[in-house]
């Protein structure tokens, strides 16, 4: 049982506000990606959760315990690190079974517990090897079973893939997911890869600029972004943006188009939809292709839109070329809105 | 056509030159090591007219008289004791002091580090014979002078920049994420220390350990100024050989180099693995 609360936690490094006032709660058992580019302060807010980072203000809680002044030894966590951090000069054994020496286990309960994890991993053949002899998949293994056979109440990952090639990453995606799952352990995750964060997350809290911008699961994140940074964060081609000036109660004019919008008084919108989001019609946004792109699952068609760069993915079977006019009519329930001031969400 | 091949036949002989070259320094550098060396030994085991006599014999004749002369001289074994006594102490004293400090520098950030490192090299700054005098004097007032431990002080103060500077990058070369993993599996400071980072730091605080050794090994001036009754090997050879014959000069040469070369010759591979020569 270990809920994780993080309660007004701020960071300051030098003149530097890496953390303003996060706030978040994560469910016991759940599954939390923290998602951002690099310096957004994921690692950060991840570090001080662990415990090897100090907080400037702010408390953390872990099932119910405050344990910001605990070291992190005492936080019932444990932390696989981007490097691995596979002690050199221990077998795979004993890396595994090293927290467990430490808390003094007995020998048999030690081997049982790292028999175990390394089974679970799959490297139960590679007990007796030194860090040096393995590879860098074989050592992430390593490291995740050496967090697992302590048995956390939470576990923590920062950034456990990105030093994997593309193909071993999505291998370990799923196995990860998956062991994780069955452990019953909450689990805070730090990526830079949305992929990542889309498939392994119950939630995803995307950061940007020391803040939490949106906590919610990956497909409210996708289809109901809380702001323009996340819009265009996430998703690969990203959101397109097109300028909207209102047009009566509840009518915005985009491109020359008239859509429904929201009621609001603001002066002007921004008008946003998913390239893969809009078909080919005969009424909607008149747009010119310049560059065409064929990627066999669909076709990925960057257009000129008023002056703006708007990107579509169409059917892989039609036939588009340079230079084409298209129609392309946006999905009505899947248009969003923001506020160019707040860059939020409007509904 | 003709120029790749002119080309392919100019690289082949600027690589040959370039292994000429290699051989060429290889050597050289063995020789200006070994000769010396060699010499030293020759003469040591030659008979005195030998070593007076020109042209000089590259075979040694194993004539053991200057060495048993050594052997059986007042005051040479227990100056050869001194010696290890008071190295292995400035070693030991060395590392202690040194290797915290180096930790220190590798991990923490505090107002003056880069100062501190600067000033750590400028104590090497300071001319021994300048100190010598108001040093003899504290010695005696606090009864440290003529004591193995007091020379021990001086000769730690000499290797302690190096202890500092050496251990400084073999902290700064172990991933700060070890040490951090250490404390995420249930490691306090102390702990993550002597679990993970001593373990992989040993070669290279050896090797540390050694050039402190061989610093007080040599060291002669303060031995010289500083003790009288128990005098290390070099101050007393320095005592004793200054008006010596010239057989008996290279057979002390030769008492005072061994020592230290069987030494190192017995921590090569610490050594090695200080200076990244893969050795295992």
């Amino acid at each position: 049982m270990a809920e994780i609360q993080i309660k007004k936690v701020a960071k300051q490094f030098g003149d530097y506000q890496a953390l303003h006032d996060i706030n978040l709660t994560i469910a016991d058992q759940e599954f939390m990606v923290l998602l951002g580019a690099s310096g957004c302060g994921k690692s950060t807010l991840l570090r001080i959760i662990a415990g090897l980072e100090t907080a400037t203000t702010g408390e953390v809680w872990i099932g119910g315990r405050r344990v910001d002044h605990l070291s992190p030894k005492d936080r019932g966590i444990a932390m696989v690190f981007q490097n691995y951090a596979v002690f050199p000069h221990l077998t795979v054994f004993e890396n595994i079974g090293f927290g467990l020496r430490m808390q003094k286990l007995p020998n048999d309960e030690v081997t049982r517990r790292v028999e175990r994890t390394a089974t679970l991993m799959h490297i139960e053949q590679l007990l007796k090897r030194y860090s040096g002899e393995l590879s860098g998949g074989q050592r992430q293994r390593v490291a995740v079973a050496r967090a697992l056979a302590m048995e956390p109440d939470v576990i923590l990952m920062d950034e456990p893939l990105s030093n994997l090639d593309a193909l071993l990453r999505m291998e370990m995606r799923a196995e990860l997911k998956g062991v994780l799952a069955d452990s019953n352990t909450t689990a805070i995750y730090v990526t830079h890869d949305q992929v990542e964060a889309m498939s392994m997350a119950d939630r995803i809290s995307v950061m940007h600029e020391g803040k939490i911008v949106q906590a919610a699961s990956p497909i409210a994140v996708y289809r109901d972004p809380a702001a323009e940074f996340v819009a265009s964060f996430i998703g690969n081609p990203p959101m397109n943006f097109l300028n909207a000036t209102p047009a009566g109660t509840g009518k915005w004019a985009v491109a020359g188009q008239e859509f429904d919008g929201p009621q609001t008084g603001a002066t002007a919108l921004q008008f946003a939809i998913r390239p893969e989001d809009m078909q080919l019609g005969d009424s909607g946004l008149t747009a010119t292709a310049r560059v065409v792109e064929p990627l066999g699952a669909h076709l990925l068609v960057t257009c000129d839109l008023d002056g703006n760069s708007f990107r579509a993915v169409l059917d892989s079977d039609l036939t588009v070329r340079p230079g084409d006019k298209l129609t392309l009519a946006p999905q009505p329930d899947r248009v969003r809105w923001f506020d160019p001031e707040t860059t939020l969400a409007v509904a | 056509m003709t120029d790749v091949a002119t080309n392919a036949t100019a690289t082949a002989s600027t690589r040959k030159a370039g292994h000429y070259v290699y051989a060429a320094s290889v050597f050289l550098l063995c020789a200006w090591i070994l000769v010396p060396l060699y010499f030293l030994l020759i003469n040591t085991l030659s008979s005195p007219e030998e070593v007076n006599s020109f042209p000089k014999s590259f075979i040694p004749a194993f004539n053991l008289g200057s060495l048993t002369f050594f052997a059986g001289f007042e005051g040479m074994m227990s100056a050869l004791k001194n010696s290890v006594v008071v190295a292995v102490m400035t070693m030991v004293l060395s590392i202690i002091i040194g290797a915290p400090a180096g930790y220190a520098l590798s991990r923490f950030d505090f107002r003056g580090k880069e100062l501190f490192r600067l000033l750590i090299l400028l104590t090497r700054a300071f001319p021994l014979p300048l100190l010598a005098l108001p040093l003899a004097v504290l010695f005696i007032q606090t009864g440290l002078d003529d004591t193995a431990f007091g020379l021990a002080l001086v000769h730690t103060t000499l290797a302690i920049p190096f202890a500092v500077l050496i251990t400084f990058s073999l902290f700064s070369g172990i991933p700060v994420e070890l040490e951090e993993a250490a404390w995420t599996l249930g490691c306090n400071r102390f702990t993550a220390f002597t679990k993970v980072i001593l373990p992989l730091v040993l070669p290279g605080i050896t090797a540390s350990a050694i050039f402190a050794f061989v610093i007080s090994w040599n060291e002669v001036f303060a031995a010289a100024v500083l003790t009288i009754e128990n005098r290390t090997l070099p101050a007393f050879l320095l005592q004793t050989l200054g008006e010596a014959p010239l057989h008996l000069k290279f057979a002390g040469g030769f008492i005072l180099v061994v020592p230290a070369l069987i030494f190192i010759f017995a921590v090569r591979k610490y050594l090695f693995a200080m200076w990244g020569i893969a050795n295992r």
